[in-house]
């Protein structure tokens, strides 16, 4: 395989608070290569959208990078001057965050907002990178884009706005995309075309994506590859085709029978992971999961499980399933 | 309309003795401007529903956000007051009751609400949230208060003694839980459900709609059941009304509206659903409908969904489509339904 694009070490980011301390990211490795879309699924708290922060050098205090490294085409983008950082985000990674309606100025018009990375970064005349953000506006599918770029934010919808950052993130076709929920606010109408709209961007553009959300559906129509987070690690990864037909995390096992079907013929009841989310202030010890989870062996709750080789093609951090056991209903 | 086609329009409204009954119902707010707020418009939330809802049943009510659900919900069980239309429950008009006889239906009607961190009063204890509607219809005082709380917390799935404590200390999930004991607190037998999962992580959705399930078949709880995953809805409902734009454009059957829609909405509503299966959803094909719901405000003449239907002719502009039986139990709103 080619090197990556993206190569993401043991990254480690924690927020110290008065409750203690927060391992919102705790040892995060994976690799993106060109033009392919990786999805990064996860519930609510599970460290995806600081994952994306700390790859961009966004993380707000008191939120600190401790450890790892994050290697774009190769360079440590740790050892960059904030300038050079701010190129690498203008021109070569973009990021769609996560609140269109935080992240888009209320005081500018839609347009120069969307023009802005091409005049920091393309050093465009004003009237040419207007022009250029204007079509972007148009094959984003914002009608009548001329007359909407005049529209300051407010006048747009969420989906229109959600549009809008897209287009911003796309005018100066940046290799790598992060798109963290980009739909999550959204219809599934208007969910759909967001949706297709990034696909498109990855066939015409070549742009990689990865896609961070916590719907399993979004990930099975969007991704070639999946990682799947709790309590700040990845808990596996894999082609997404494999996870989803013979998952290797107990975790991603359970969740995905836990969550209806609109496709399914008869009505079952639905099962449930039992317990509750983790507190990332005040993990167990061992694996994280280990209280809800319906295979734990006696030492889950003693070693903390690695990230390794299970099966073909996926990577697990579970010691049942490292063991050679297969999941399946007791 | 021929005779044959009313006979048949008859028989798609089976619902022989249903519980809610509501026609021609709306709920109009104003919209104010001005320096003296005088109403220049009206925001039509809901504009013209027809709907049976029958006793024992779920029936899921799905629609984008806006098109008027939670409105819908509330004008039913009258926490809002309706602009127009009638309401039926259990045989009786409650369009305009006051006082008393309303009194005594609303102990018959509760309400789930989505946001299990908003709607909890943070200074109440559990134990006085869930009692406060016994309180407000005098049911128990004293011991029997207590016992019923704590029969109530077992009954959703949590220790009785955590009565004393307070809503901050419990969980999106538990909060809803509790939630949920309150509503069941006066007995009732209708419940509208808005949006009670959106708010939680999916690891906990399926326990809350599993303790719904099995509270529905305990009490014999009839359910109006309001999301916008028509995953979930087609999961826990034996029927599904699908809203767009202030009006109901398609009810029926799960099953069916999945296998067969008949409104062109519902069809790219459903294909616009992803489903978690990578091999079922490279295979798929969709309808990505272009632009976005109209105002309303100052909805489209004719049919509501023109504006964004990929069927609509030049008389989808002129007329307003009514609902029309397709087979039994199954309503839709279109001069060009899909096959
Ligand atoms: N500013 C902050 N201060 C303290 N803790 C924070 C801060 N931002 C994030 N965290 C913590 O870091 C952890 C990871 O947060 P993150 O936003 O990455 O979650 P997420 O997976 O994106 O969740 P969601 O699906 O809700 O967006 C959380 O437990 C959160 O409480
Ligand atoms: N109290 C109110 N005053 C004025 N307008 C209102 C009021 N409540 C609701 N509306 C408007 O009525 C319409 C329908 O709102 P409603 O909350 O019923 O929609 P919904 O289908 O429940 O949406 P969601 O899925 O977002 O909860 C919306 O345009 C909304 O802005
Ligand atoms: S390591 Fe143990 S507790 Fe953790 S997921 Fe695997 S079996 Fe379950
Ligand atoms: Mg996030
Ligand atoms: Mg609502």
């Amino acid at each position: 395989m080619s090197s990556p694009l993206l190569e993401v070490r043991d990254l480690r980011t924690q927020f110290t608070t008065r409750e203690g301390v927060v391992k919102a990211v705790d040892g995060v490795s994976f690799e993106l290569h060109a033009g392919e879309t990786l999805g990064i699924v996860g519930e609510s708290g599970c460290g995806k959208s600081v994952t994306a922060l700390s790859i961009m050098r966004l993380v707000p205090r008191p939120g600190r990078i401790v450890g790892g490294q994050v290697l774009f085409e190769g360079r440590d983008l740790a050892k960059l001057s904030d300038a050079q950082m701010q190129e690498v985000r203008g021109e070569s990674i973009a990021m769609i965050f996560q609140d269109p309606m935080t992240s888009l100025n209320p005081v500018f018009r839609v347009g120069w907002q969307v023009s802005e990375p091409l005049l920091l970064h393309r050093a465009l005349p004003q009237a040419k990178a207007l022009g250029e953000a204007t079509t972007m506006l148009g094959r984003v599918g914002i009608p009548s884009p001329e007359a909407r770029a005049r529209d300051y934010p407010h006048h747009f919808s969420g989906g229109m706005r959600q549009r809008a950052m897209i287009a911003m993130g796309l005018t100066t076709t940046p290799p790598v995309l992060i798109a963290d929920e980009p739909t999550t606010a959204l219809d599934v109408t208007i969910q759909a075309q967001i949706l297709d709209l990034l696909r498109n961007a990855n066939r015409e553009f070549g742009t990689a994506t990865i896609l961070i959300t916590h719907n399993l559906g979004v990930v099975a129509g969007m991704c070639e590859r999946v990682m799947v987070m709790y309590a700040g690690r990845i808990v596996e990864s894999g082609p997404t085709v494999d996870v989803f037909a013979h998952p290797k995390h107990p975790y991603t096992w359970s969740l995905l029978r836990s969550i209806p079907r609109l496709d399914a013929e008869r009505h079952e009841p639905l099962k449930p992971i039992e317990g509750m989310p983790p507190d990332l202030s005040a993990l167990p010890a061992g694996c994280a999961f280990h209280p809800r989870c319906p295979f734990k062996i006696e030492r889950c709750s003693r070693d903390v499980p690695a990230l390794n080789r299970v099966g073909e093609s996926q990577l697990a951090a579970c010691w049942v399933t490292q063991s050679g056991v297969e999941l399946k209903d007791a | 309309m021929p005779e044959a086609a009313q006979a048949q329009l008859k028989r798609a409204w089976t619902t022989a003795d249903p519980l809610v009954s509501v026609r021609g119902l709306k709920t109009w707010f104003p919209v104010a401007s001005g320096v003296l707020q005088r109403t220049v418009a009206h925001v039509r939330a809901v504009d013209g529903v027809d709907l049976d809802i029958k006793a024992g049943e779920t029936l899921g009510l799905v629609g984008e956000s806006g098109c008027g659900k939670s409105t819908l919900g509330r004008t039913i069980i009258r926490l809002l007051d309706s602009t127009a239309g009638t309401i039926q429950f259990k045989g009786e008009d409650i369009t305009h009751q006051r006082g008393g006889s309303l009194r005594a239906h609303r102990r018959d009607m509760a309400m789930i609400f989505q946001d299990p961190y908003a709607s909890l009063d943070p200074r109440q204890t559990v134990g006085d949230i869930i009692g406060e509607p016994l309180d407000i219809h005098g049911l128990a005082k004293g011991k029997e208060r207590r016992n019923r709380i704590f029969e109530l917390l077992q009954v959703v799935g949590m220790n009785p003694k955590f009565a004393d404590r307070y809503p901050h200390e419990f969980s999106g999930g538990q909060r809803q839980r509790i939630g949920i004991a309150r509503a069941l607190a006066v007995g009732p037998t209708f419940i509208v459900c808005d949006e009670p999962i959106s708010a939680l992580d999916v690891s906990i959705q399926a326990q809350i709609i599993n303790l719904l399930e099995r509270l529905q078949s305990k009490f014999d709880l009839t359910y109006l059941f309001i999301a916008h995953d028509l995953s979930v809805v087609k999961h826990i409902s034996n029927r599904v009304a699908v809203m767009y734009l202030g009006k109901i454009v398609e009810v029926a059957p799960g099953g069916q509206l999945y296998r067969r829609p008949r409104h062109p909405y519902t069809g790219s509503l459903l294909s616009a659903i992803p489903i978690p299966d990578p091999v079922v959803e490279r295979r798929r094909e969709r309808v990505i409908l272009q632009g976005d719901v109209a105002s309303p405000i100052n909805p489209p003449s004719g049919c509501r969904f023109r504006t964004r239907c990929p069927r609509a002719q030049t008389h989808c502009a002129e007329e307003e489509p009514p609902l029309e039986a397709f087979g039994a139990e199954h309503l839709a709103a279109c001069f060009y339904p899909l096959d």
